[in-house]
């Protein structure tokens, strides 16, 4: 299983509590998990990558084990320990406006 | 009302005097507009949107009690995989050259072409005959309509091919569709205003469209009198006499009665005719309320006095309404859509404003009290009068 962290708005969305898991599809990557995340939470599509171009939009980042994949290719395998389960996936919202 | 940090509801019974507040709803999100169908008080359509998160469209069918996103239940539209689709919130507009000119570009800040981006809905008008049937003003501007309650949308492309796209332009506001106006007596004829635009009517359901904006002098664009790229703030009719409606332009407060074929200036003896919201009185169709603001570059009202003024002539001649309104030390500025009017005996004004104050009057605007002071900035105010 995946462990996905939302950022607070997208919990309240989804009506979620805490961390999701997900079963994703093979290999993992950013696109695998989001493929997952939006069919188990349909409210979620758009929020996180555009509807029409599937890009992430600006104001979201990826982080995972320390580091932000934000940038990296949506389909590129993500580290080990967040296949495994051991580590979280976090969608962060960014650290602006009020 | 709508406010950037989420919507409330205000609750009174007919007298009007004393409010119960809940709120906020969807807390901390921007909520550009809420309303509810004409037809069906208990579905309401609310405008959820955010900088981070990008558009949501929330429906409520038990009158906001309870509020889900429409079509991602797992018993709405399913894809062949057999998963919601979960498109209610897509707003693509419509290039296919099967359904009208598919416009990519228009005018930008610098006089350059820009593309079409969707940013949020400005505006959710629910048709006046089917519950199901809603019309979204979106930014950048383009009308959008649902025909299942809310779970897809589809663009009325006529309106962006209309050969005068390319002129449009935003105004610092963005380029907004926010006024969405149906004819009562004749449901395929639509009023819509665009800032920076203009106003544009459609006879036909929204397959074809027009600029309605002769007679309209705006002396910030190089031809004054052009076709197109007139900011207009809001528009306002009264259903009883649906070819008559009122205008508060970026300056100027107009009229038109023939639908928008010709319009004439009713600022009158205004002390200002900048100015956002404008509205109509329930029960007396030449009885109008505008909220005079100092200037564009100084969006405060005169001298620090929060004042309504009132037409009971359809314009020209005005009058200041300012008991229990700030007439003192008072900056705030109300917007587009912070104007409403509900149908009781007297009828009742409401408006907020970006301070977060919520005022009323329940007797047509000779009286007013806060029911509220300390919200978020206001964004939007409707009404809903219930038996």
């Amino acid at each position: 299983m995946i462990r996905v962290v939302l950022p607070p708005h997208l919990r309240t969305l989804a009506r979620v509590n805490g961390e999701l898991e997900l079963e994703v599809n093979t290999p993992v990557s950013q696109r695998s998990v989001l493929d997952a995340l939006e069919a188990q939470y349909p409210m979620l599509r758009g929020t996180v990558r555009d509807h029409i171009t599937n890009l992430r939009r600006p104001m979201v980042r990826f982080f995972a084990c320390g580091e932000d994949l934000s940038h990296e290719s949506p389909d590129a395998q993500l580290p080990e320990a967040i296949a495994t389960g051991s580590e979280p996936f976090l969608i962060i919202g960014a650290i602006a406006g009020g | 009302m709508g406010t950037r940090k989420g919507a409330f509801i205000l609750t009174s019974d007919g007298a009007r005097k004393r409010w119960k507040v809940s709120g906020p709803h969807f807390a901390g999100w921007e909520i550009y507009h809420i309303k509810g169908s004409p037809v069906n008080p208990d579905r309401v359509y609310a405008s959820q949107t955010s900088a981070w998160f990008g558009q949501i469209i929330q429906r409520s069918d038990n009158g906001g009690k309870t509020w889900n996103p429409p079509g991602t239940k797992p018993e709405d539209l399913m894809t062949p995989e057999g998963t919601p689709k979960g498109e209610s919130n897509m707003f693509a507009y419509d290039a296919s050259p099967e359904t009208g000119k598919p416009l990519t570009t228009h005018q930008w800040y610098d006089g350059t072409q820009h593309p079409w981006e969707f940013k949020r809905v400005w505006h959710l008008e629910p048709s006046l005959d089917n519950p199901d049937h809603v019309y979204a003003g979106v930014e950048d501007a383009a009308l959008f309509e649902s025909k299942d309650g809310g779970k897809s949308w589809d663009e009325l492309a006529g309106l962006r091919g209309s050969d005068t796209g390319p002129k449009w332009q935003p105004g610092a506001g963005g380029m907004c569709l926010h006024t969405i106006l149906i004819d009562p007596g004749n449901p395929k004829r639509i009023s819509i205003a665009i800032s920076a635009a203009g106003a544009f009517r459609t006879d036909d359901g929204g397959k074809s469209w027009k600029p309605i904006n002769r007679g309209l002098h705006s002396q910030f664009i190089p031809d004054p009198t052009a076709e197109v790229g007139h900011c207009v703030h809001r528009m306002a009719l009264h259903p009883s006499r649906p070819n008559t409606l009122f205008m508060q332009k970026h300056w100027d407060v107009m009229r038109t009665d023939d639908a928008g074929d010709s319009w004439k200036e009713v600022s009158g003896n205004l002390p200002t005719d900048f100015g956002f919201p404008i509205d109509v009185h329930a029960h007396e169709p030449e009885t109008i309320y505008v909220v005079p603001i100092k200037s564009d570059s100084e969006h405060y009202p005169l001298k620090g006095r929060l004042r309504v003024y009132r037409s009971r002539t359809g314009g020209n001649d005005w009058e200041a309404l300012t008991k229990g309104l700030p007439q003192r030390n008072c900056y705030v500025n109300v917007l587009r859509d912070a104007m409403s009017v509900d149908s009781l005996e007297p009828c009742g004004v409401y408006f907020g404003t970006t301070g977060g104050q919520v005022y009323a009057s329940a007797d047509a605007g000779d009286n007013w009290k806060p029911i509220v002071r300390d919200l978020p900035a206001v964004l939007s105010v409707e009404v809903q009068t219930l038996s």
